[in-house]
């Protein structure tokens, strides 16, 4: 089983569709086989092999009309067509009813190249925002809201869920519900540019008291420093980051990219191009260009102190 | 209209008089100024055919590049940028530049042979769309060889088209490109709908044509229809980025989906547009190696139109995840699994001629016969993509890739490599290798089975298209590697086939009139034909014109050897739409350079829109306004105006 695979399914939208897609497949394979078949017979009663004496030497006849071919042909394949364009409309009025009952909602706005997820709540104190990896409870039905941000992106679960795009100037809604808690692949699926290659995220599906858990801790606020290595790093952060970056309880407020308050939590950086660990952070840091040619993300150019001083800093944001 | 103007023509047979007469008339002058200014459909045909090809073989090379990189995981080959423009050049490269033009080359070499006529309705306008398919050519390639490309895809989805996100010249060099690509499909359109319905020998009526007649005049009629959609869209992308008229842009009120939907109401028609001739010549090829008519005529000649009516009626197929109601996806979703209906008559048809045949297996059947596997599992892997759930997780994966590919290579690549191996030794005088024939075939088959059959399960283990590299451990490796070794075994096949017609054209054994003993109209001329085609018009009186005395369907008999004579000037006769029934004498126009120097303005006006230099931009409007005037001026020889008094 591979992370993007559509064979499998572990959620309820991703279901509706799975056996849709094997039946489909296992359709079209019989088709090909049959017709393998017939084809291969016909030619193997050739009267010949060669080239145009060979051809001329075969007299031309009128032969057996064959129009029945046509017709008991075209009658047989229209019972699996008919068979799929039933099962489609059934799946897809299925799907359509995106769960009305569902308490959670959340907004993603996929931007090149990474993902912007933020959890909504009519309380504004318990709004907030992260990136690249999206925590949903087990079992419960997660509306998805989708926002263009800059060009055509497409959100896309395999395991969860079908494709929707996310389209500049409308919001397209999709939905998730994962059957077993685990860590989903997720993968742009429209062509964006030049990193479209590398622009996943996750689903974590957990418990709902874990997922309570970590709604919880990604309300707070970054944790003060320590240690002086901490305090040069948190100044650094909100100096040299800062124009882009968001972390909660300091001056680095922008949100023209992934909010890096609860960094630590996540498990891959730049969009599941890297693990998240202190050497490839390090090294993400010092050169985004050589590890994802074309990210938005500039290369730093910072002393060794400064870069130490900086890791010290982001390895607090829990 | 005069006196003077009706003339009952000369009926009676070719003698060498007359036929040096007709070859004083028709013959294109030799050397530069000939080449120029020919407007003889055979040479433009070779010509479409030729050009045609050198593309296919850029858009191969340029996959090869890509299947390089893409052999293993975290591949270094190419940057992100490079392999972007690659992968983009390679589609517009394969679907504009080669698959729709070689089925005009095709069809302009051998539409006046098949219908018993001596030139297309307009051999100027043929030979215009020749060179705006070429300037169109040149002018894109510039763009990939400076290093703007498209970048986009074949598609080319806005916003990134868009300045804001695309600030080069690449998407000028792709919008303006693809507009003046439009005019030659346009022009080369409207001239085969004409010569279709005005210009067949007397007797064809329409359900006498081969069916290869029906798929390129269906799909001439779907092009004019869809190509102004796609010229338009690419016009409006052209003004957004260099006027700011925000047609596509959401944040001033435009809409990205109206690209969308502009460009697949062209796309998808046009897919069939590139396999419905194709399908045709495997209809008419098919039957000459089975030693029998083919079965089914009317329903195959119905299901190609039917084909294509379902075909507008499915652009949305290709968007079913942009987030459209849902309603209107069900309808879509229907009509785009309704539409497997007439491609299994077809298959039906192929088979049972098979069946009840009696097959000869020369190089052409199989690459025929073959071309009925490749186009049935191109279908079923479309039937699937028509289900929107299960779209919804194939789409923009590498299975999409496997079945546009079985879709284009299948119905389009191998029917061509076919029809060559059929209709070469009509065209040059000389047979292609049978035994190397052999070799090029299994080669080119097994290579293609090798890329693309694996690549279904890359694209169902979930790989998405248009990326430039991928990680370990996505379970694509092994698939991706088999599939870079299945594209170069292809590439050597179709290596093969140059060799092939290289040596071929040297030392090839000699082709008699009529080789295959096949049953259509351009056996009955010498091969390669002279320059007027017949020496007199034929008269058809069955849809097997040269089988009628074994076949003994009916009493009457078609005529080759004796008929109008029409030597008086470059004629040709004008027959009725539907019953081909004579009624009019047609005067064909003589070389003229016009249309190359009016192709050449063109090009210097669309060089000036891209730079937009308004000096050239008008340079060229003026050397366009002077062509027109040369080309329209009214002559007297073709009765365009009075003589003069006195």
């Amino acid at each position: 089983m591979s992370p993007l695979d559509y064979l499998h399914s572990a959620g309820r939208h991703a279901d509706i569709i799975r056996p849709l897609t094997w039946a489909t497949l296992t359709i079209s394979t019989l088709v090909v086989v049959i017709i393998l078949v017939l084809l291969w017979i016909a030619v193997s009663r050739a009267r010949a092999s060669g080239g145009d004496r060979e051809t001329r030497a075969v007299p031309v006849e009128r032969g057996t009309s064959g129009k029945r071919w046509i017709g008991i042909g075209v009658a047989i394949s229209s019972i699996p067509l008919l068979l799929t364009l039933v099962w489609t409309m059934v799946a897809l009025a299925n799907i359509s009813r995106t769960p009305s009952s569902s308490a959670l909602v959340i907004d993603v706005t996929p931007h090149q190249w990474w993902w912007e997820v933020q959890y909504g709540s009519r309380e504004p104190s318990q709004i907030f925002t992260t990136a690249n990896e999206i925590h949903i409870p087990v079992g419960v039905p997660v509306r998805v809201r989708l926002h263009g941000a800059d060009v055509i992106h497409s959100f896309w679960v395999p395991k969860l869920s079908g494709k929707m795009d996310a389209v500049p100037g409308q919001t397209n809604m999709t939905w998730l519900e994962a059957r077993i808690a685990g860590r989903y692949a997720g993968q742009c699926n429209e062509f964006c540019g030049f990193q479209h290659a590398h622009m996943a995220f996750e689903v974590v599906a957990q418990s709902q008291a874990d997922f309570d858990a970590w709604r919880a801790a990604q309300l707070a606020p970054a944790p003060e420093p320590t240690s002086p290595e901490q305090t040069r790093g948190r100044a650094l952060v909100e100096y040299r980051c800062g124009l882009c970056h968001r972390v909660l309880g300091t001056t680095a407020g922008a949100i023209s990219a992934p909010d890096l308050t609860h960094l630590m939590t996540r498990q891959k950086i730049a969009a599941g191009t890297l693990p998240n660990d202190a050497t490839s952070l390090a090294s993400w840091i010092r050169n985004p260009q050589a590890l994802k040619p074309g990210s938005l993300m500039p290369n730093q150019n910072l002393s060794g102190q400064e870069l130490a001083d900086t890791l010290a800093y982001l390895e607090l944001l829990r | 209209m005069r006196e003077a103007d009706y003339r009952a023509p000369e009926i009676g047979v070719d003698n060498a008089a007359h036929a040096a007469r007709l070859m004083q008339l028709w013959k294109t002058a030799p050397g530069l100024k000939g080449f120029l200014s020919t407007v003889d459909h055979k040479q433009i045909g070779i010509r479409y055919i030729v050009t045609a090809f050198a593309f296919l073989t850029l858009g191969g090379i340029e996959s090869l590049v890509m299947r390089l990189q893409l052999a293993g995981p975290n591949g270094t080959l190419l940057t992100p940028e490079q392999y972007n423009d690659l992968f983009s050049t390679h589609g517009m490269t394969m679907i504009f530049l080669y698959a729709s033009p070689i089925l005009s080359g095709f069809a302009n070499y051998l539409w006046p042979l098949l219908l018993g006529s001596r030139d297309m309705a307009f051999p100027r306008l043929n030979a215009l769309s020749y060179w705006i398919y070429l300037a169109s050519g040149i002018f894109l390639y510039a763009g990939f060889l400076t290093g703007n490309g498209p970048n986009d895809g074949w598609f080319n989805y806005v916003p990134y088209a868009e300045r804001t996100y695309n600030p080069g010249l690449n998407q000028d060099f792709y919008a303006l490109g693809m507009v003046f690509l439009g005019i030659s499909t346009t022009l080369g359109a409207a001239n085969f709908i004409v010569t279709a319905l005005r210009t067949r020998a007397p007797g064809m009526s329409l359900d006498r044509v081969p069916i290869m007649i029906w798929g390129t005049l269906t799909a001439s009629v779907a092009n004019l229809l869809v190509v102004p959609a796609v010229s338009l869209a690419f016009f409006l992308l052209w003004l957004d980025r260099q006027y700011g008229t925000h047609f596509f842009d959401a944040a001033q009120g435009g809409q990205p989906l109206l690209w969308q939907h502009l460009f697949w109401i062209f796309g998808h028609p046009w897919v069939y547009a590139i396999v419905l001739p194709a399908m045709g010549m495997v209809s008419d090829g098919l039957p000459v190696f089975c030693r029998r008519p083919l079965v089914g005529y009317a329903a195959v000649a119905i299901s190609t139109v039917a084909t294509m009516v379902l075909g507008f009626g499915v652009w949305v197929h290709h968007m079913f995840a942009a987030g459209l109601p849902t309603v209107g996806l069900s309808f879509f979703s229907g009509i785009s699994i309704v539409i497997t209906v007439p491609s299994a008559v077809a298959v039906f048809a192929w088979l049972a001629t098979i069946w009840h045949g009696r097959p000869v297996i020369t190089t052409a059947f199989l690459f025929f016969s073959s071309m009925i596997m490749l186009f049935v599992i191109g279908g079923v892997s479309g039937f699937m993509t028509a289900s929107v759930p299960v779209d919804w997780q194939l789409t923009d994966t590498y299975f999409i890739v496997a079945h546009l590919h079985y879709v284009l290579i299948g119905i389009n690549v191998f029917p061509v490599i076919g029809a060559t191996y059929f209709w070469f030794p009509k065209m040059t005088g000389k047979f292609l290798d049978e035994s190397l024939g052999r070799w090029n075939f299994w080669t080119m088959f097994i290579g293609f089975n090798l890329a693309f059959l694996p690549m279904h399960i890359t694209g169902l283990l979930g790989m998405p298209r248009r990326v430039y590299t991928y990680s370990s451990g996505m379970g694509w490796d092994t698939l991706n590697l088999v599939t870079s070794v299945g594209s170069f075994v292809l590439a050597i096949g179709v290596l093969l086939f140059v060799v092939n017609v290289v040596k071929s054209l040297r030392s090839g054994a000699v082709a008699s009139a009529n080789p295959w003993d096949a049953s259509s109209l351009e056996w009955s001329v010498p091969s390669p034909p002279p320059p007027y085609n017949f020496a007199v018009i034929p008269t058809v009186a069955s849809r097997h014109p040269l089988w009628e005395d074994r076949l003994n369907e009916s009493s009457a008999r078609s005529s080759v050897a004796h008929g109008m004579l029409l030597d008086a000037g470059k004629e040709t006769i004008g027959t009725s739409a539907l019953h081909a029934t004579p009624d009019m004498i047609l005067e064909m126009p003589e070389d003229t350079s016009a249309p190359f120097i009016l192709a050449f303005g063109t090009a210097l006006l669309f060089v000036g829109l891209l730079l937009r230099l308004a000096l050239l931009a008008g340079l060229g409007g003026a050397v366009v306004g002077l062509a027109l005037l040369v080309w329209l001026w009214p002559r007297e020889e073709l009765r365009e105006r009075e003589p003069a008094r006195g």
